[in-house]
């Protein structure tokens, strides 16, 4: 099992959460906390074990390929934290 | 009891009867209601929205359809709902800054149907932001205090639902639970609070914390009332691929007097005594009267159990970080601007999301991320597998499963100031969780805690296979009415207001 | 050059799929429209909105997987995708990871002179596309130096396959056949419309070079913003042309993504924002895994129709037809298919050909009418062929009766009656018409005798003319040349 560090400022920058120097540690010896619980898993012997991601038992769930009208323009845009005309507006994507 | 003929205090079944047969009408229901939250859920909290108007307009709707001659199962029945389930052209903020002025442009599928079968929406209930939480206390929107002391949480996260329902500010409440949050604050507010089959209910609608758990369900002051919403609300629906295409057996018909005949399993790996002297007697206590009904007890054997607070916490959080990307600003909710886009994300989720969401959004990445995935995601899946074959196997050879529904009674705020001891309340609910099971609280005693002076409930948790609501409801019912824990104390706020 | 470097390309294609819905909504998949008017919660990623897959998305997957021979497996199943972009509602894409719906298979595809080549494919997995954002503040539209960017949202959620080949392509010029083969089975496959300029096949190029012969590939770079055939075509050969030159400067390829330039004509490193990308893959809880049944597979199997490179493989050689025509025989299925029925009828594959190919192509670019659409159908065809061998009529004839068969239908046979269009061959018929052109032409006729034989050919139409064209012209000029000589 892995070790109890978390790289907070990796996971953060991927979680799109800025934080501040005083979470990165508060967070960084809470999540250090947590991990160390969580590695008790590793007692399991889980090796011949299928994992489970659904408890459901369906298979093949899928629709007709039929519209169904949507939302209306003006009510999609009254939420937008900004807006410029008919679209959602965001600051500057920096080339990647 | 005293308030038995005042509106407020009458069971949803009761409620539903009267305005059907014609001997009050939702409206007069429903602006008793509204009175009564007027006057008490300031102190209480319960609600984070409050629709007058809406609520009168439905009650309206209701009467006209009864006039008309419909006959509705829930006719004129005050309803709270969390507010991490969407009704349409309201404000549903999830208790969260980043959703705090987001108004919500469709309905989901369970409040849809709670409404189609005649409940009137009194209003929108606080929660642990995005329902993480076990106390309430995670909400950035405001407290919620138990309604039996004002100086304790009302547990959580579906704690505004449970507040109000306690507090008579509805006759039901819906939570939703994915860990125990129905059953914890259930259980803290001497209520029936009830979780069914994953899939049962959809969760079209249902602001996701984590997908593969969260599940719909009420909170009410009778298991008749439990029963009658989950027999509104259960059923497939197209609009959730999750949701579980297969007819419904309905529970209110189910409801019975003893438990002759059923074999109810303790927990052996569950012991109680670590929950202090005078909770470990009440729990003795309620598998006696368990017994006294008529049941087989039987010790059953949940080998990995103990494991499913460390599986929870891996998989619930890495589901959460990827659910809650959507908030970004850019479509809705809260923006704090920046010079570029990644600048603006990174500040709006750090102003939009508190502490707790942070850190299961944190833990919940590492737990995918690169070379971490087999070690945490995949492995917490596989102990997962375990921890349902384990109930698969224990419930060979019992029906049913009783335990406690938390660690602890409602406890006082700031009492938990580290997140794992708060993780712990959870500890009995989790497993039936990740197991996909229904389980339900049911008020089975009270406990003066060290350090409080009034009484507070307990709640006993039973766990029924796959599917089995109506053996579960049923066996609730016979136990609830044998036992009638939960009318021995009104709570204060009550109690106090109407005086 | 003192060394050869041989090119190694794989190509990946996103190909939108052709549906009446999105693939998790029911908002329209339609190209254009006035922006965010195509959506709903599901597409939009509002809070608490749940996908569900599309049937007919499903099934479009396995057809392709199917012609082109992939193995459909038994389980499949969604993941989610990690990543924020503005366009990207979710801020996760719903996708397939290491479960896709069809797994390996092969492209078939032939070059200008006939050649036929393979390419064979990794996967093809199915997601969901993006919105569109359009760059503003800058001028010219582009991402660098924009000051903003504006969102619609109609796209987001549309259907969308990614066509993963192994590097097995050498050049340019098979790049783009490949490609040209891919878009014409999935265009006569119905799952998608293929068009480059609307954005509904959209590829990338992996690109490398190695020494001739050496085992080992080299770095390879990925070239985007390729957005028509032939920018694949120059893309393609720059990227080539730009990693020879630093090899040979001794200077080493960095493994990134360039974007090609089309004005510049030249492909420029897009420098890569997290050093590495870390999507966090994992199975979509909100979807339950597919597991294709064997009667469905067997039900799209028996939909597919013949591929384009089958019928290539057969008009070049049980036909003999040249591969530029076979080209352009098998570019609509619907034409190949005429083709084909014409052909079985008259046993005449180059005379199909000539005229599938020449008049008939010509009156369906006048009218805008497809031939296989037209009132010229193919038992109409086969007969004025027929009519053709036969000499009943000359090829002049064929060619007004195709024009009014074009116009008004009907059978060429019944034409030729009722007009009495028929050709003459009665010798006595026609010597007369020979006798009254030449004393009608004595000045051309002095000519001829004179020496000028190619004269004659004068005196062949005017001839031809007075016979209102029924006089078979084999026969006019033998009786002509006999006369004069």
């Amino acid at each position: 099992m892995s070790s109890d560090t978390i790289d907070v400022r990796y996971v953060a920058k991927l979680a799109r959460i800025a934080l501040t120097d005083e979470e990165v540690d508060k967070f960084g010896a809470q999540l250090g906390d947590l991990l160390a619980h969580v590695n008790a898993l590793a007692e399991l012997d889980t090796s011949l074990v299928p994992a489970t991601a659904q408890v459901v038992e369906s298979r093949n769930v899928e629709r007709d390929d039929v519209v169904i009208p949507g939302l209306d323009r003006e009510v999609v845009l009254s939420q937008a934290p900004q807006r410029q005309g008919a679209f959602f507006r965001v600051p500057r994507i920096i080339a990647e | 009891m005293a308030l038995e003929n005042d509106p407020i205090e009458r069971s949803a079944a009761d409620i539903a009867r009267d305005v059907n047969a014609g001997t009050i009408s939702a409206s007069e229901v429903v602006e008793g209601t509204l009175a009564h939250v007027d006057a008490v859920d300031a102190r209480v909290g319960a609600y984070l929205t409050i629709l007058h108007d809406a609520a009168r307009e439905r009650a309206a709707n209701v009467d006209a359809r009864v006039r008309s001659g419909e006959r509705l199962p829930l006719a004129g029945v005050p309803l709270a709902v969390k507010d991490n389930m969407c009704l349409t052209a309201t404000r549903t903020t999830c208790g969260s800054r980043i959703l705090e002025h987001w108004i919500a442009p469709y309905t989901a599928t369970a409040v849809a149907r709670m409404l189609e079968a005649g409940c009137v929406p009194i209003g929108k209930t606080n929660l642990d932001e995005f329902a993480m939480g076990s106390s309430c206390e995670n909400s950035a929107l405001g407290i919620t205090r138990n309604p039996y002391d004002l100086s304790r949480v009302p547990g959580g996260s579906s704690g505004g639902s449970a507040a109000a329902v306690a507090a008579r500010e509805a006759a039901i409440g819906l939570g939703s639970d994915t860990g125990g949050s129905i059953r914890e604050p259930g259980a803290f507010c001497n209520l029936i609070g009830f979780k069914p089959t994953y899939g049962r209910i959809s969760r079209y609608g249902l602001i996701a914390f984590a997908s593969s758990l969260d599940q719909i369900g009420p909170l009410t002051r009778t298991v008749e009332d439990a029963a009658l919403a989950y027999d509104a609300m259960a059923g497939h629906d197209p609009m959730d691929a999750t949701s579980i295409d297969r007819p419904v057996e309905p529970a209110a018909a189910s409801l019975r007097r003893d438990l002759h005949g059923l074999r109810i399993g303790l927990v052996r790996e569950f012991d109680t005594e670590k929950l202090g002297p005078d909770v470990d007697k009440a729990y003795d206590r309620a598998y006696a009267e368990l017994k006294a009904l008529g049941a087989d007890l039987v010790e059953v054997s949940l080998p990995t159990a103990d494991y499913g607070l460390a599986t929870y916490y891996l998989i619930a959080p890495a589901e959460c970080s990827s659910n809650l990307s959507r908030f970004d600003g850019v479509r809705y909710g809260l923006r704090v601007d920046a010079d570029d886009v990644q600048a603006m994300y990174e500040r709006t989720r750090a102003a939009g999301f508190g502490s707790e969401v942070k850190r299961r959004i944190l833990i919940g990445t590492h737990a995918l991320s690169s070379g971490y995935y087999d070690a945490y995601y995949v492995r917490a899946q596989k102990a997962r597998t375990l921890i349902a074959r384990d109930f698969e196997t224990a419930f060979a050879s019992c029906d049913l499963i009783a335990c406690p529904a938390a660690s602890s009674p409602a406890f006082a705020f700031n009492a938990k100031s580290d997140p794992y001891s708060m993780y712990m309340m959870d500890y009995y609910t989790i497993p039936m969780s990740l197991a996909g099971l229904p389980a339900l609280s049911v008020p089975c005693g009270w406990v003066t805690p060290a350090g409080g002076v009034e009484p507070m409930p307990l709640g006993l948790q039973l766990c029924a296979p796959l599917f089995a609501e109506p053996l579960l409801l049923g066996a609730a019912h016979a136990y609830e009415r044998a036992t009638m824990h939960a009318v021995k104390h009104l709570p204060l706020v009550v109690s106090g207001a109407r005086a | 050059m003192t060394v050869s470097y041989e090119a190694v390309i794989g190509i990946e294609c996103h190909v939108e799929l052709k549906t009446a819905t999105k693939m998790f909504c029911g908002c329209p998949n339609e190209f254009g429209g006035e922006p965010n008017t195509k959506v709903c919660p599901v597409c939009l990623g509002m809070p608490g909105a749940l996908p569900v897959p599309n049937r007919v998305a499903i099934e479009h997957m396995i057809r392709a997987g199917l012609a082109f021979g992939a193995e459909i497996p038994a389980f499949s199943k969604f993941d989610r995708k990690n990543y924020f972009y503005p366009d990207m509602p979710k801020d996760y894409q719903i996708s397939q990871y290491d479960m896709p719906l069809t797994l390996g298979g092969t492209v078939k595809y032939w070059l200008e002179d006939g050649t036929m080549k393979t390419c064979r494919l990794t996967r093809i997995h199915l997601e969901e596309d993006t919105g569109k954002s359009s760059h503003a503040g800058s001028g010219d539209g582009r991402i660098a130096g924009s000051a903003y960017s504006l969102v619609d949202f109609n796209r987001a959620g549309v259907p969308l396959m990614e066509c993963v080949s192994e590097p097995e392509i050498h050049s340019a010029v098979e790049a783009v056949a490949y490609l040209e083969a891919l878009r014409l089975t999935l265009l006569q496959l119905g799952v998608s419309d293929v068009k480059m300029e609307e954005g509904s096949l959209r590829c990338d190029a992996n690109v490398s070079i190695r020494l001739h012969g050496a085992a080992e590939l080299g770095t390879k770079t990925e070239i985007k913003n390729m957005n028509s055939f032939r920018s694949v075509h120059r893309a393609i050969e720059s990227e080539i042309a730009r990693q020879t030159a630093l090899l040979e400067s001794g200077g080493r390829i960095v493994q990134e993504t360039r974007g090609w330039d089309e004005v510049r004509g030249e492909t420029h490193s897009m420098r890569s924002k997290e050093q590495a990308h870390d999507y966090r893959y994992f199975p979509d809880p909100d979807l339950v895994p597919m597991e294709p049944l064997a009667g469905a597979v067997e039900r799209v199997t028996a939909s597919i129709p013949e591929l384009p490179w089958r019928r290539f493989e057969r008009f070049t050689a049980e036909y003999g037809i040249n591969p530029k025509q076979a080209t352009q025989l098998v570019a609509t299925g619907a034409l190949a298919t005429y083709f084909d029925r014409v052909v079985e009828l008259t046993k005449r594959p180059q005379q199909v050909t000539n005229f599938v190919l020449g008049d008939l192509s010509r009156l369906a670019n006048e009218s805008g009418v497809p031939i296989a659409q037209s009132k010229v159908l193919p038992e109409a065809l086969a007969e004025l062929i027929a009519l053709l061998e036969a000499k009943t009529i000359n090829s002049k004839i064929a060619k007004d009766l195709l024009e009014r068969m074009w116009a008004e239908g009907g059978s060429p046979a019944s034409l030729v009656d009722s007009l009495g269009l028929a050709q003459t061959s009665d010798v006595g018929v026609i010597e007369k018409f020979v006798d009254d052109a030449i004393a009608a032409n004595p000045k051309v006729v002095a000519d001829y005798r004179a020496g000028k034989s190619n004269v004659a050919g004068f005196l062949v139409g005017q001839i031809m003319k007075a016979s209102s064209g029924k006089a078979d012209p084999a026969l006019v000029k033998d009786l002509l040349l006999k006369k004069l000589a």
